[in-house]
């Protein structure tokens, strides 16, 4: 009689690549909840639409690849994308916006590079880089953040899937400039910080009107995280506390020139950047000092291309960069084995 | 006494189940039809038999003796009839065959003459002492299989500071030493100081993880009545592998033992309560290391302790728990973590065999692993590393075969633990990948060897060749010189006349001249001797023995040419 003899160790606990992702969605719950009251229905839209197009995309490409596709396609891996995606978006971005930034995510970014596991970039934020590049208007006009704006389901429909807006919403009525964008112009035009916060509703108590909340909302949710043990502490932590800690000696210098620390932790992606963007483990630094650094350098980036770059938020572009740098971050940093 | 403990990096947490085994009090195991001892019981050279097939043996007798330092004396478990001298199924990874000694039990169970020092061991030296234990065949019953009287002599520069006494059985399921803590005590602590003794140790920590409750107590007891103040019980928290040597010395010490180095190195030795107590029983008894506490776990009908003679077989072991619950699976031999399956039922528990668990896909936890996803690089595997290692940088290159980075993330620091493997969410088989890469870098250096070997043949033998080309140009050059000597010769004996007996002179003191030239040569091309540096003083004898033949057939070949040499002057 010969039994099964595999190798050690013979046992295993529960956890599994869906259980993390499925936290990791939890986690995006809160953040998604303020961000329809406040802005309404568009941003559901958009999820549905993303993870519909890309869980289309996934079994696609597992079944070109010959991979058995139900324990990939339930992975939860394609969702996440899909909804930090949507979640990166304009709220009343045309439906193709979404479909096609979902479709080079899944397609490009992530299975021509091998799929689960092997992508050196965010899928996320290359399906992001690409739409921004090549439809910047239609990635810039996002929903004006006050109350008033509040869109309903079918007139969300209509943002969405319709060749006209809606009769009784005037676009420019409803959508203009992000905060970020709004104070980067404006100061181009030689205005004082503080001048352009007063003279438009579209800054809030600490950062974008609106978008402040969706922050401490998504800031919940990724503490969890951390609490939790899906992520780590280092990249959110050092992320955040880079960019304050420059945004913050800037402020000191200049304060009419340049921004308040808490107003680039609570504008634009910061805080989902940091706690949902910035840790995707496949494409991020993986030692414990490796993170530290990959962390602070996302957040330098994003203060240098917001204060001097061409783009007003920069959550993309300083990822995209450091997933370039993680694999050789992660070759300088290696921990001190035991006994060494 | 000790202020701190040390809090080791990573590990996991794991669902125990040590109750279920720890019920029924230590029993033992009855005799069976047949004890299969192999000679590989622990780690170094096999013991070599000494008894025949047919011969008669009592109990505690020993059959085989340890050949060389690193090595252990089997014992006879019980008395009875040697039946076979063969090869056997080992409790081994492998699952090979290799040397056994098979006795049929007569059912008697007497015992040899035995000759104990009951109390007196303090008069012994510690060189007796480690004789006393080295053949009583004992060796580390924690699972490594080290000789102790190896780990004993520690030499004589070496200051032993701390001496851990190791009772943490990390690994869940197995209670053996748990039951021996808790039955033995007194044992353990008699074994501990003799131990002391022979390493001449300062102080004597056991740790044991705090969840062994009962164990902790009647440790404590035991320790109080030898009221040895250098002795000391210490609860150290319970996380696997806090039983794993370089971990409990860490969070006693807070010292890592240095990469390639022992313990001993920064001045601890570690010791497993089991060995402790068979120490004991070799001192005060006399008794050699025949049997020893088994755990008989997982899905039997019911899971205890069993002492056990060694050779006893695994299939024995379950059926006097009741058998199995359903159909086995799997049997593993050791904990579920670092344990082996075996493929079949019917191996022999030998010395390092603590635990006998068996699948038989009742309990959950056992569950085998489920479909291998990509690795997402999540970190999980570093995080619970407990030597601090890269575990998926390792998996990428272990993937890869990429050798030499494999071995520049110090893939041979692996104690191979488990945590990784255990966390991963992936489910990848980690610790298979390494083990793998470790063989692959074994079988590639043995292949360097080899290859440098025939090398170092093949320029040798080019050396060689070469040699014999020069000599031959040398002889040849030498006959043209005689050619030259003759001619001259020739040309003076026309003109002086006839002159045979001063005519060889000359040639023969050309050819001298020139055999000396070689030799001189010869001695400026000599290869060194290699390997010469510790021989025995028979050894060195023969080479010069050796030396001087070659020296005698060097001349006779000189004469002979010499001889040729005059020949060829009467041919010409």
């Amino acid at each position: 009689m010969s039994l099964y003899a595999p190798s050690s160790p013979h046992i295993h606990n529960d956890n599994s690549i869906t259980k993390i992702m499925l936290k990791v969605l939890y986690a995006l719950i809160p953040g998604i909840l303020v961000y329809i009251y406040i802005f309404g229905f568009g941003v559901a839209i958009n999820i549905l639409l993303a993870i519909i197009t890309a869980l289309s995309c996934e079994a696609i490409m597992l079944k070109i690849r010959q991979r058995p596709i139900m324990p990939f396609i339930t992975d939860g891996s394609a969702v996440i994308t899909a909804v930090l995606l949507a979640l990166s978006i304009p709220s009343i971005a045309p439906w193709w916006i979404i479909f096609l930034g979902t479709a080079f995510s899944i397609i490009i970014a992530k299975h021509l590079y091998g799929g689960l596991g092997y992508n050196p970039f965010n899928p996320a934020m290359v399906g992001y880089a690409m739409l921004l590049i090549s439809f910047p208007q239609q990635m810039t006009t996002w929903q004006l953040s006050t109350p008033a704006t509040f869109i309903g389901l079918p007139d969300s429909f209509k943002f969405i899937f319709g060749d006209h807006t809606p009769a009784q919403l005037a676009t420019d009525a409803i959508s203009g400039a992000t905060p970020l964008d709004y104070l980067k112009n404006q100061l181009g035009l030689s205005h004082h910080v503080s001048d352009i916060m007063n003279s438009s509703n579209v800054f809030g108590l600490l950062g974008g009107n609106g978008f402040e909340w969706i922050s401490i909302a998504f800031l919940i949710g990724g503490l969890w995280l951390v609490k939790q043990k899906i992520i780590h502490w280092h990249i959110p932590a050092t992320m955040i506390g880079s960019l304050a800690a420059v945004a913050t000696l800037f402020y000191v210098i200049d304060p009419d020139q340049y921004a308040s620390p808490l107003f680039h932790i609570f504008s634009g992606a910061t805080i989902l950047g940091a706690f949902f963007i910035a840790t995707d483990p496949v494409s991020a630094a993986t030692t414990a000092k490796g993170k530290i650094i990959y962390g602070a350098c996302i957040g330098l980036l994003i203060y240098i291309i917001r204060t001097w770059g061409g783009y007003p938020d920069a959550i993309a572009f300083a990822v995209l960069l450091m997933n370039m740098s993680a694999p050789t971050i992660d070759y300088y940093t290696k921990p001190k084995t035991y006994g060494h | 006494m000790i202020s701190k403990l040390f809090k080791f990096k990573g590990g996991v947490h794991i669902p125990q189940h040590k109750e279920s085994s720890t019920q029924l009090a230590v029993e033992p195991a009855s005799i069976p039809k047949r004890l299969i001892l192999p000679l590989t019981q622990h780690i170094g050279t096999p013991a070599a038999p000494i008894v025949e097939v047919g011969q008669k043996v009592l109990k505690g007798e020993k059959i085989a003796q340890a050949d060389g330092y690193v090595s252990a004396p089997v014992h006879a478990p019980t008395s009875g009839i040697i039946e076979d001298i063969g090869d056997y199924p080992l409790p081994h990874p492998s699952g090979m065959l290799a040397q056994c000694i098979v006795i049929k039990p007569d059912g008697e169970d007497r015992w040899i003459e035995l000759k104990g020092h009951s109390g007196d061991y303090k008069q012994l030296d510690p060189s007796e002492l480690r004789n006393i234990i080295r053949s009583s065949g004992i060796v580390g019953l924690g699972g490594a299989g080290f000789p102790t009287s190896i780990k004993h002599n520690p030499g004589p520069d070496r200051v032993i500071d701390t001496l851990i006494l190791n009772g943490a059985e990390c690994e869940p399921y197995i209670t053996c030493d748990d039951m021996l803590m808790r039955e033995k005590s007194r044992e353990i602590i008699c074994g501990l100081l003799i131990t002391k003794h022979a390493l001449q140790a300062k102080r004597c920590i056991i740790a044991i993880e705090n969840n062994k409750t009962l164990a902790i107590e009647s440790m404590q007891q035991a320790a109080k009545e030898f009221a040895d103040r250098n002795i000391e019980v210490v609860a150290i928290p319970t996380v696997y592998p806090a039983g794993s040597e370089k971990q409990i010395i860490y969070t006693i010490t807070g010292k890592e033992t240095p990469k390639n180095g022992l313990p001993l190195h920064i001045g601890v030795v570690c010791q497993n309560v089991g060995t402790t107590a068979a120490v004991y029983r070799a001192i005060h008894h006399g008794e050699p290391l025949i049997s020893r506490y088994v755990t008989i776990a997982g899905d039997v009908k019911q899971p205890r302790n069993l002492e056990v003679l060694f050779g006893t077989s695994a299939n024995d072991l379950i059926e006097q728990c009741g058998g199995s619950t359903a159909d086995i699976r799997r049997i593993i031999i050791g904990g579920p973590m670092m344990g082996f399956a075996m493929q079949q039922i019917t191996i022999p528990v030998i010395k390092t065999t603590n635990c006998i668990l068996i699948d038989a896909g009742q309990t959950k936890d056992l569950h085998t692993r489920q479909y291998t996803m990509p690795c997402i690089r999540c970190d999980s595997c570093a995080d619970v590393c407990p030597v601090n290692l890269l575990p998926q940088q390792l998996y990428w290159f272990s993937k890869a075969q990429e050798l030499d980075r494999i071995q520049e993330y110090n893939v041979f620091d692996c104690i191979e633990c488990g945590c990784c493997d255990y966390v991963c969410p992936s489910q990848i088989p980690l610790v298979q990948y390494y083990r793998f890469a470790k063989s692959e870098i074994w079988k590639r250096e043995r292949e360097t060897q080899k290859s440098d070997a025939a090398r170092d043949r093949h320029e040798f033998h080019q050396f060689r060749i070469d040699r014999e080309k020069a000599e031959k140009a040398e002889k040849l050059r030498q006959k043209k010189a005689a050619l030259k000597i003759k001619k001259q010769a020739t040309d003076q004996s026309n003109e002086i006349g006839n002159n045979d007996k001063k005519e060889a002179e000359p040639k023969n003191a050309a050819i001298v001249a020139a055999m000396e030239r070689v030799k001189a040569k010869k001695a400026q091309q000599k290869v060194e001797p290699k390997n010469t540096d510790d021989l025995t003083d028979h050894q060195k004898k023969l080479v010069t023995e050796i030396d001087q033949r070659r020296a005698e057939q060097r001349e006779t070949q000189v004469s002979n040419s010499n001889d040729n040499a005059k020949m060829d002057n009467k041919e010409l």
